[in-house]
């Protein structure tokens, strides 16, 4: 279980400081399916990259089963995200010298999982598993960083805007990909984004404003991804 | 402007390598020049020998430093030209698109030319500083008739201002062939076809995600492998020779050798390593986030230049040795010193292993360095990029 108490972001200096996230508190309960919902300037992202471990709070703490991975050393959060986390970004920041295969190795080797090429498989590209990103679509290359993300085995997977640089169909099967294996491998899902429609697929809805969570919704049946708006 | 004079500032290895190659050949020069018109005055015998051996001495070094550096000058130009394009494609991408052509936005690149201008004129002024050294080195044996030093304006032409135009012309020819690729490739940052076919068959290897990306590393940019060796062959070759030419020339010449083989070596190792950092800032964000160690980071992309740079050290070593052995035993053949006797040189062990010991601890420091820097990386910032 993930617990956020009292999480504090500032951003700027002197006259131009700004509060982005006010003791934020919040509960991810193992295996939960979050969308966190917000306008853009809400704080979602920041809230996310705090409970990550890739940008640390002001004050506040994040604990993973009771430690706070806000007080490690940049060592021990390394250690800590190469265990527990794993990331998806609507600009799949794949690296361009290598291809499919090689991309997901980077995140199965952190995990030593010598079964990456279930994973490629899995999002449908064991066709292309020897291409370069630069000959993929971006649907294409969004599922490449689902079964990189996915190869390292996380306990959390989280999600920046996934679909944000997608259209439609290929959000929808971007989404369908993340669904399927997330039922079958039992990982906790924490995605943003400022698509409405996408909260109907998650177990867990928070509404983000002004650096607060304004609401927090539970659905109590998921829609795939072909069931949603769009 | 496509391209500022803050662009052309940052070629701060070329002008260090144009300052060098300018000081060195503006004073061999120089003191040609002003030899060759000695010549009626030549007696048969020693001083004929001493005068044939300063001449070739002269001859080499120009040749040498000036045919070595200038080939490092030009790869050094057309790997900035290929960087700068390569992390501006999106930029010069949106140009294309507005309708500039590939030469217009080449002509913006004769800046480059700039920091060659700016390397050559201080190391020509430099050279001029030197000259009183090389006179009473080379005078020292007190056998050929004295010679005034005579500063040879025309020379400034030759080594200042030809170099620059020749530079900058090349910068522009190589811009305007880099930029003949579709304007969707810039845009989307797609590689071109010829390069994906090429590596088509790199990427049916499958080894260790770090060990591949080490290879990719050390592939997607090859100058860098070049400018390593360089790097360390300057050192070793340079550190080398001062420690043996000490008894060979005078102290002055030794410590300005000295002080060229180290400004060269580290400029050049440096900058080879910041282009390796900041041209992988998102692979190393990217990693980093996925909990990938700052030293794994290091090593992946750092690791695969340690062989190069001690085959450099090799090669400097080689080079030094049958350098001074040539000049030893073929130039200066015969040929009695102030003391009345025969040059003698012999391998400087001591030398050696100063040289490769300081080469080691200092190489490993800047890895120190760099991978301290890689912790140093936000990884937010460079995704907000």
């Amino acid at each position: 279980m993930i617990e956020i108490k009292d999480l504090t972001k500032f951003y700027g200096t002197g006259e131009s400081r700004f509060q982005v996230l006010k003791e934020v508190n919040a509960k991810i309960e193992d295996g939960d399916y979050v969308v966190i919902l917000g306008p853009s300037g809400s704080g979602k992202s920041t809230f996310l990259n705090a409970i990550s471990g890739l940008e640390l709070p002001d004050s506040g703490e994040v604990l993973y089963d009771g430690k706070d991975i806000t007080k490690l050393e940049d060592a021990a959060l390394t250690a800590f995200r190469k265990e527990n986390v794993g990331f998806i970004f609507q600009q799949y920041y794949l690296l361009p010298n290598l291809s499919v295969e090689k991309n997901v190795k980077m995140g199965a080797d952190l995990v030593k999982n010598k079964d990456y090429m279930s994973m490629i498989e899995a999002v449908g590209l064991a066709e292309k598993r020897h291409k370069y990103p630069s000959e993929l679509s971006g649907g294409e290359q969004q599922r490449v960083s689902v079964a990189r993300a996915l190869a390292k085995k996380p306990k959390v997977l989280f999600l920046d805007e996934p679909t944000g640089a997608l259209d439609e169909e290929t959000g929808r099967q971007v989404l369908d990909y993340i669904s399927q294996l997330q039922k079958e491998l039992g990982f906790t899902i924490v995605m943003v984004t400022h698509n409405l429609n996408i909260a109907d697929m998650a177990k867990t809805v928070i509404h983000m404003n002004s650096g607060t969570i304004q609401s927090v919704d539970h659905n109590e049946v998921q829609k795939s991804a072909y069931e949603i708006g769009w | 402007m496509v391209i500022g004079f803050k662009d052309a500032a940052k070629l701060v290895g070329i002008m260090i390598i144009a300052f060098c190659a300018v000081m060195v050949c503006n004073m061999f020069l120089n003191f040609y020049i002003d030899l060759v018109q000695l010549e009626e005055l030549i007696q048969p015998g020693p001083m004929q020998m001493l005068y044939e051996a300063q001449k070739i001495n002269a001859q080499v070094t120009c040749g040498v430093t000036g045919g070595c550096l200038g080939v490092t000058s030009v790869v050094m130009l057309i790997f900035y030209v290929k960087h700068y394009i390569d992390t501006h494609r999106k930029n010069l991408g949106i140009l294309k698109a507005m309708g500039y052509s590939n030469g217009r936005i080449a002509a913006h690149f004769w800046v480059f030319g700039l920091s060659v201008l700016i390397g050559a004129a201080l190391g020509y002024v430099g050279g001029l500083m030197m000259l009183p050294s090389l006179y009473d080195m080379f005078g020292k044996e007190g056998m050929l008739p004295a010679r005034e030093i005579t500063i040879h304006l025309g020379l400034s032409f030759y080594l200042m201002i030809l170099p620059a135009v020749l530079f900058g012309a090349l910068a522009m020819g190589y811009a305007w062939f880099r930029l003949r690729q579709p304007v969707h490739c810039l845009l989307r940052d797609m590689p071109g076809k010829q390069k994906v076919k090429k590596h088509r068959k790199d990427s049916e290897n499958t080894g260790l995600f770090l060990t591949e990306l080490k290879h990719s590393t050390l592939k997607s940019k090859k100058a860098l492998v070049f400018f390593i060796i360089f790097a360390s062959f300057c050192f070793s070759a340079m550190t080398q020779m001062a420690f043996s030419m000490k008894e060979l020339s005078s102290e002055v010449m030794a410590a300005t050798i000295l002080l060229i083989g180290l400004v060269l070596a580290y400029t050049t190792l440096l900058m080879s390593i910041t282009t390796v950092i900041t041209g992988n800032r998102k692979t190393i964000a990217i990693m980093r986030t996925f909990g990938y160690s700052r030293k794994e980071c290091a090593n992946a992309l750092l690791g695969g230049y340690r062989g190069f740079s001690w085959i450099g050290f090799i090669l400097g070593t080689f080079y030094q040795y049958g350098l001074l052995r040539v000049m030893v035993d073929v130039v200066y053949a015969g040929v009695e010193n102030a003391d009345g006797m025969m040059a003698v040189y012999e391998f400087d062990h001591l030398a050696f292993w100063i040289s490769a010991a300081i080469f080691a601890v200092s190489y490993e420091i800047l890895m120190y360095v760099y991978s301290e820097k890689i912790k140093k990386l936000s990884v937010k910032e460079i995704m907000l990029e």
